[in-house]
């Protein structure tokens, strides 16, 4: 598929995406400047378009920053518990910095996220097995035990109602006002673009890397700095999106290989495109509800993950 | 020139080298032979500056390796190690091309182009350029590496154990090409090999290695010898003359 045909997709999706609500926008009354039309555009439609693409952007480059440096195709922020770790950390700011500004919420849950990232990565380097089933599963395991630590210390200090907030990713409340800390992904996911090469040579192994002249591990630490952020960014605003990082970069993969350079693009404006869909049709389905995307990828990813899991062999 | 003073290296406790010094001449191909365990690989991984040593010094052309900036010393030495699993789908052209890593950092120049197609059509691989790396054979895939560190275009070329996953006819050819680099371009070319007969048909030098040490060096003739055999080998091994070549009988 060529990249100007999935970018012209993915624009149609994001203005189909202005026009689908309870409230009815249309065209014209938009040409002709009613004001009510324009002021629901403004404050809920639009940041809700701007952060459905920027959420499933940089969540789709997340998981091929993971997949690349732990050279693994089923590693992402959910399955090596990046986004168990921002939870908690968010849990932790909530407790003890209750006054914070959301921006040091932030800093606090990424420097989770970045923590639990790096204990995955050392775990890994000491596992004997380097089965590429095996460890996802540790990641998950991992994860799940991080969750659990959270959810008892939520159940403590009665914080369940706001811990299961960031617990499905929902876009029903984002407007104006409630998303702006996402534009920090945009300077990360440059910096994402501009290491693609870096990347790419850093997946192929330490010593492979060494070979060629590549720092290495300031290489990896970038990658894994610009994941905890992303990670903990995008939950603090709009909620976990689980599988998101790992089927986009995965679909990319088998049509475009895995050189970042040739597949970094195709990537970002997929990623932008399946969580535009997702959503789009959780709202459609049960109109005037809607399902939280997070359930609507949990379920369509579920199914793609599994398809991917049992022909792995066929391209993985 | 590369020399080595006084290496060691200890995994744990245990000393998988021991205060080896070696001098390797230009424009030559040195063979590093012996049993498994011997400290082959650790001894060229040292000497290529992907494992720190714990004791010495490496230097190359006269200067410390690891005094030295890693992405120049990129354009001098190349390494390629034994097990090169890629998990990662790419093609054969893309993996060639990071040899050029350290001269354009992945944004290839014509001239990075013209290189790698030369070291592509070097081991035979033109018309699978476009694969990917999981389409190609053991051997295809072992003279796909091989020509990412032509690219490289280093005076100093180490390969460990090349011969894996070769059949004869490749294997030949391998070492023909190893050969024909030394002759037409002077590069130095230090090889860890299992086969005692490619090593002696071969190689200009050789180094023999046992638990750790350097247990024999030389011109090639000097080694390929009954007696220095049996003390790195412990088995008696008869040397015959087959056409100018010294060919080594062990079954």
């Amino acid at each position: 598929m060529k990249l100007i045909y999935l970018f012209i997709i993915t624009v149609l999706l994001a203005v189909c995406s202005l026009f689908v609500g309870v409230e009815n926008v249309s065209f014209s009354a938009l040409w002709n400047m009613d004001e009510e039309a324009w002021n629901i555009v403004m404050i809920s439609r639009l940041p809700r378009m701007l952060s459905i693409i920027m959420a499933g952007t940089s969540l789709s480059i997340c998981g091929l920053i993971m997949q690349q440096l732990t050279q693994n195709k089923f590693v992402s922020p959910t399955t090596a518990g990046t986004m168990d770790w921002a939870r908690l950390g968010i849990l932790v700011s909530l407790l003890f910095f209750t006054d914070a500004s959301p921006i040091w919420k932030m800093c606090i849950a990424a420097a989770f996220a970045l923590f639990g990232t790096l204990l995955f990565m050392g775990i890994l380097q000491r596992l004997k097995q380097k089965d590429t089933i095996f460890i996802p599963l540790v990641g998950i395991m991992l994860g799940n035990v991080v969750s659990s630590i959270a959810t008892f210390f939520a159940l403590k200090f009665d914080l369940v109602q706001n811990m299961s907030s960031w617990l499905q990713g929902d876009f029903s409340l984002i407007m104006e006002g409630r998303y702006e800390l996402l534009y920090i992904s945009v300077p990360l996911l440059i910096i994402a673009f501009l290491f693609a090469n870096m990347f790419t040579v850093a997946g192929m192994g330490e010593d492979f890397a060494t070979n060629l002249g590549l720092p290495y591990k300031y290489v990896v630490n970038v990658g894994l700095i610009i994941v905890a952020i992303i990670t903990a960014v995008v939950i603090l605003t709009v909620g976990v999106i689980p599988f998101l990082g790992l089927i986009v970069p995965n679909i990319v993969s088998i049509y475009r290989g895995d050189n970042l350079k040739n597949s970094i693009w195709h990537t970002a404006v997929l990623g932008a495109a399946f969580l535009l869909v997702c959503d789009i049709a959780g709202r459609l389905i049960i109109y005037p509800y809607e399902i939280s995307v997070g359930l609507m990828v949990g379920v369509i990813g579920t199914g793609i993950f599994l398809y991917m899991l049992l022909r792995r062999n066929a391209y993985a | 020139m590369i020399v080595a003073e006084k290496l060691s290296k200890y995994f744990g406790s245990k000393k998988v080298i021991q205060d080896v010094s070696i001098e390797v001449k230009r424009g030559a191909i040195t063979s590093f032979i012996g049993p498994n365990g011997a400290g082959k690989s650790t001894l060229l991984s040292m000497v290529s500056r992907l494992l720190k040593q714990d004791d010495g010094i490496v230097y190359l052309d006269g200067k410390d390796v690891h005094k030295q900036k890693s992405k120049d010393l990129a354009k001098t030495i190349a390494i390629l190690r034994q097990s090169n699993v890629v998990q990662m789908r790419l093609t054969v052209r893309e993996l060639v091309s990071f040899g050029r890593f350290p001269y354009s950092s992945g944004r290839l120049t014509d001239e990075d182009e013209q290189k790698v197609s030369e070291a592509i059509a070097y081991v035979n691989l033109e018309e699978m350029e476009d694969n990917y790396l999981n389409e190609l054979s053991g051997g295809q895939k072992q003279r796909a590496f091989i020509a990412m560190v032509l690219a490289q275009d280093t005076d100093y070329i180490l390969l460990d154990e090349p011969l894996n996953n070769l059949d004869m006819k490749h294997a030949v050819q391998m070492m023909k090409l190893l050969r024909k680099l030394v002759e037409d371009f002077g590069k130095t070319i230090l090889l860890v090999i299992h086969d005692i007969n490619f090593a002696s048909v071969y190689s200009d030098r050789i180094v023999a290695m046992k638990d750790g040490k350097i247990v024999a060096e030389g011109p090639t003739e000097d080694i390929i010898q009954s007696d220095v055999l049996k003390s790195i080998y412990d088995l008696d091994i008869d040397v015959h003359n087959i056409s100018c070549n010294r060919i080594c009988v062990y079954f």
